[in-house]
């Protein structure tokens, strides 16, 4: 596929990760905040070509991961109601919610579809008056214009069968409450390059400046993230804290306005609970008010929910990046892709499913000490 | 959140109130909406994220930015830096089998 | 035969039958009743189309002649949607399937048998598609469909047609393979490209539809492997026909049943070009999606290259690539290199792939 096989070249790969061996000449800790690129990552083995001492940290870009288990809940209690058709994207289907997940209520008889775009959700709607169509709108800043014209396209149609339950996060927000976090050792980002390609990075310098970290505009593909990763390297030996592009073919600075001119409309910034991390102010988005017809959780008023996180999670530590996976007592014993306790172990991205599954590569003893990293430095 | 691809646009037309782009996905076609590209026109390359083009893909940047990955690190190998920088990266792995055995074809 | 069309509903308009069917053109009760409904089936539907001597008798049981030897006996059910997809049909895949499970243990198949669980308001002229498709299948293959059974399930219970296949067949002497008997050194060969089926399939699935030429690979493998155990007979442990759960499933019960690693080379995975964008497209990995026409063979690497002209020599295995081997490492996981030289793990899957937009 163009601009897409040319960007996954093998031998070019090897060459830039020894051009970042040859830069680097003390150990760095980096995140990468999008769950796309943590997949990237893992997928291509990018982790393993880096030199003893860089460290990837896997962030919380996973919005499937971060979905307040609380919203899960609703989520759950909606698609069961009878004359609901329920639309998702597949990541969400198998994230457990206190009792259950997406994929045990369609199995109990809910009507739950997994469409490739808001916009098929939309037409069913239309397809289906005498039923209520709702979408689970979750994502970072890269779904929300998709989202955000699927209600518009409704209002304008006049459907009142559609309905958006929504939970969008915001990248910076959650940058700046990583790098505010109490033991935070994160020393640079990559900052999701789809995100940015919307929002464009005009956020980042302020971010920059106040805590001294160098961020950079990162692609998915092996030689972008390797690219990535090489510039926040560099910055990082010469003491440098900019924010740097390096995914120009698709991003620029100011980002898409035409698409950014709807999220206005669409939506309002809120404060948002991050599932394993807590409520972070001004990290969210909303409908706006003259949207808010459009609310699943305000047309379905759905009450009399118990919301209970497994005591043995700690997701949240692992998100912030504080622990790794397998650091976490009950990582690979009570909680296992098969029978996983919180988010981060559902969600292919998420990164103790990540570790559990790269990690089995491992002897236990190797897997206890991966202190550094599940590098074999 | 961030699962989106390049793709040809190979038509455009109006759809219920949308504009609308028949896209290539290296030989897989489907409908995409273009509203947020007004720019994109029929022959363009952009990048779809779930059934939306959210950028425009700028080619000579592409080919720029392809050039610049191709010519890194091709000086050290020149100047014959390449053991230090191999012994640096210690994780590149040295034979075509991952359990380090015989060759595949 | 019945033409498939975008939509996966087949154009009926140039099929012609040898015998009207008489009265219902929908399913009903009644068929799955064995009465003069049902009869009307056997006698207008299922005896014309698997015409054969041991069916005809229309007994209880069908009684075959089989030579002595061991017998191989194999049953799978198939409850695919849509019924009809680019490249077939449920019906071929329920010949197939149970066709390639018996020459895959190293039978000759020899016999199925095939019930009908239908739907009531099941279109008739559908079912006489399926059925028309299983015939020339069973043809191919050369087997013979000998006994059967319909039941019918009231409206709203069932999604219009599930099949249920049963086989049995010949073990060729001096042959003996299993998953449990892989070992270090063997050579790991497919038979062509991977996740053909299963992006058919999505294709043309209800909320994710795409456009391609994508087709289903769906078919008999008998007569592929009938000529690689000819050639090379003791030198082939292990087969198995990647279906649900693609080919990283396969390996990783292989892996599991023999109690060895398995090493792969991604970059010689084969893949159709157009397979691999509906991958992307999606969010899956090919090495998860299903196929239903392709197997996998675990040889001494003696004869690999040997496995190998024999493969590519027969129709259905020209894309035969040689993809990695089994080791004494690593035991029990399925290990690729990726296309940038690193390792990843490919673990077992839990549940089925779904598209993902992270």
């Amino acid at each position: 596929m163009k601009y897409l096989t040319e960007f996954r070249n093998g031998e070019i790969a090897q060459r830039m990760a020894r051009e970042i061996a040859a830069v680097a000449t003390r150990p760095w800790k980096i995140m990468e905040v999008c769950g796309g690129q943590t997949h990237s990552i893992i997928k291509n083995g990018i982790d393993q070509m880096l030199p003893a001492g860089i460290e990837m940290i896997h962030g919380p870009g996973c919005p499937v991961c971060v979905t307040p288990l609380e919203l899960i809940d609703k989520a759950l209690a909606i698609a069961a109601q009878p004359g609901v058709i329920f639309c998702s994207f597949g990541d969400m289907l198998r994230v457990p919610g206190t009792e259950g997940d997406l994929f045990q209520v369609k199995g109990a008889g809910g009507d739950v579809r997994v469409v490739y775009s808001p916009l098929d959700a939309v037409e069913l709607a239309v397809k289906n008056p005498g039923k209520q169509v709702v979408f689970f709108g979750v994502g970072f800043e890269t779904t929300a214009p998709a989202n955000a014209m699927s209600v518009h396209v409704a209002k304008r149609r006049g459907l009142t069968n559609f309905s958006l339950l929504v939970s969008h996060v915001l990248v910076p927000p959650a940058i700046a409450a990583i790098l505010e976090s109490p033991g935070n050792q994160v020393q640079g980002f990559l900052l999701a390059g789809h995100v940015c390609s919307v929002m464009g990075y005009w956020e980042y310098p302020p971010l920059a400046e106040k805590y001294k970290v160098p961020l950079v505009v990162t692609g998915f593909e092996p030689l972008d993230l390797l690219d990535g990763i090489r510039r926040a390297v560099v910055q990082l030996e010469a003491g440098r804290h900019e924010v740097e592009n390096a995914y120009e073919r698709i991003v620029k600075y100011e980002g898409n306005q035409a698409a950014q001119k709807l999220l206005a409309e669409v939506f309002e910034v809120t404060d948002r609970a991050w599932r394993g991390i807590g409520v972070i102010p001004k990290s969210g988005w909303r409908l706006s008010a003259a949207y808010r017809e459009f609310d699943a959780e305000e047309r379905f008023h759905i009450t009399g929910i118990h919301t209970q996180e497994s005591a043995l999670c700690r997701a949240g530590d692992v998100l912030r990046g504080a622990i790794k996976p397998a650091e976490c007592a009950a990582f690979g014993k009570e909680c296992t892709p098969r029978h996983p306790l919180g988010a981060t172990m559902v969600s292919s991205e998420g990164a103790c499913a990540a570790y559990f599954n790269y990690g089995r590569f491992l002897s236990a003893e190797e897997l206890v000490s991966a202190g550094s990293g599940l590098t074999h430095g | 959140m961030c699962l989106a691809i390049p793709g040809k646009v190979e038509e455009i037309a109006e759809e219920n109130g949308l504009r609308v782009g028949r896209v290539n996905f290296g030989g897989v076609l489907k409908s995409v909406c273009l509203d947020y590209v007004p720019e994109v026109e029929v022959g363009d390359y952009t990048i779809v994220h779930v059934g939306f083009a959210i950028s425009k893909i700028d080619e000579e940047t592409a080919k720029q930015t392809l050039a610049d990955f191709r010519a890194m690190g091709m000086l050290d190998e020149e100047l014959g830096s390449e053991e230090d920088a191999f012994a640096r990266a210690a994780k590149a792995p040295q034979s075509s089998c991952p359990d380090g055995s015989c060759s595949t074809r | 035969m019945a033409e498939h069309g975008k939509t996966g509903v087949p154009d009926f308009s140039n099929w012609s039958c040898p015998l009207p069917l008489v009265g219902y053109p929908t399913i009903v009760m009644g068929h799955g009743g064995g009465g003069k409904l049902g009869n009307e089936l056997v006698e207008n539907l299922f005896l014309p189309a698997f015409r054969n001597p041991a069916l005809e008798n229309l007994g209880d049981a069908a009684v075959l002649e089989l030579a002595g030897g061991r017998l191989a006996m194999s049953t799978d059910s198939f409850v695919v949607q849509p019924l009809f997809f680019p490249g077939g049909s449920i019906g071929e895949l329920a010949v197939n399937g149970t066709v390639n499970d018996l020459a895959v243990s190293g039978a000759v198949p020899r016999f199925l048998s095939v019930s009908f669980i239908l739907e009531e308001g099941f279109p008739l002229a559908q079912l006489a598609a399926i059925v028309e498709n299983m015939a020339k299948a069973a043809a191919t293959a050369g087997v013979q469909i000998v006994t059967g059974d319909t039941k019918v399930v009231e409206r709203g219970h069932g999604d219009g047609c599930y099949i249920n296949t049963a086989g049995i067949g010949q073990l060729r002497t001096g042959i003996a393979v299993g998953p449990h008997r892989a070992r270090p050194g063997d050579a790991i060969l497919v038979s062509g490209t991977i996740g053909d089926h299963g992006m058919a399939i999505m294709s043309v699935r209800e909320g994710l539809e795409f456009e391609s030429q994508i087709r289903s690979d769906c078919a008999a493998l008998n007569g592929l492997i009938g000529e690689v155990l000819n050639a090379t007979g003791e030198a082939v442990h292990t087969m198995r026909d990647p279906t649900r759960g693609g080919l990283a499933s396969t390996l990783n019960e292989i892996a599991q049943s023999s109690g060895v690693g398995i090493a792969i080379d991604e970059t010689k995975l084969p893949v159709r070009q157009e397979v691999q964008s509906a991958c992307e497209l999606l969010g899956l990995d090919p090495v998860y999606v299903a196929n239903e026409g392709k197997a996998v063979f675990f040889v001494a690497p003696e004869a690999a290259e040997q496995v190998l002209v024999v493969l590519r020599s027969h129709p259905l295995g020209r894309e035969a690539a040689r993809i990695g081997q089994v080791t004494a490492q690593h035991p029990r996981m399925l290990v690729a290199r990726t296309a940038m030289g690193a390792n990843r793990v490919i673990p077992i899957q839990i549940g089925e792939q779904l598209p993902r937009i992270c």
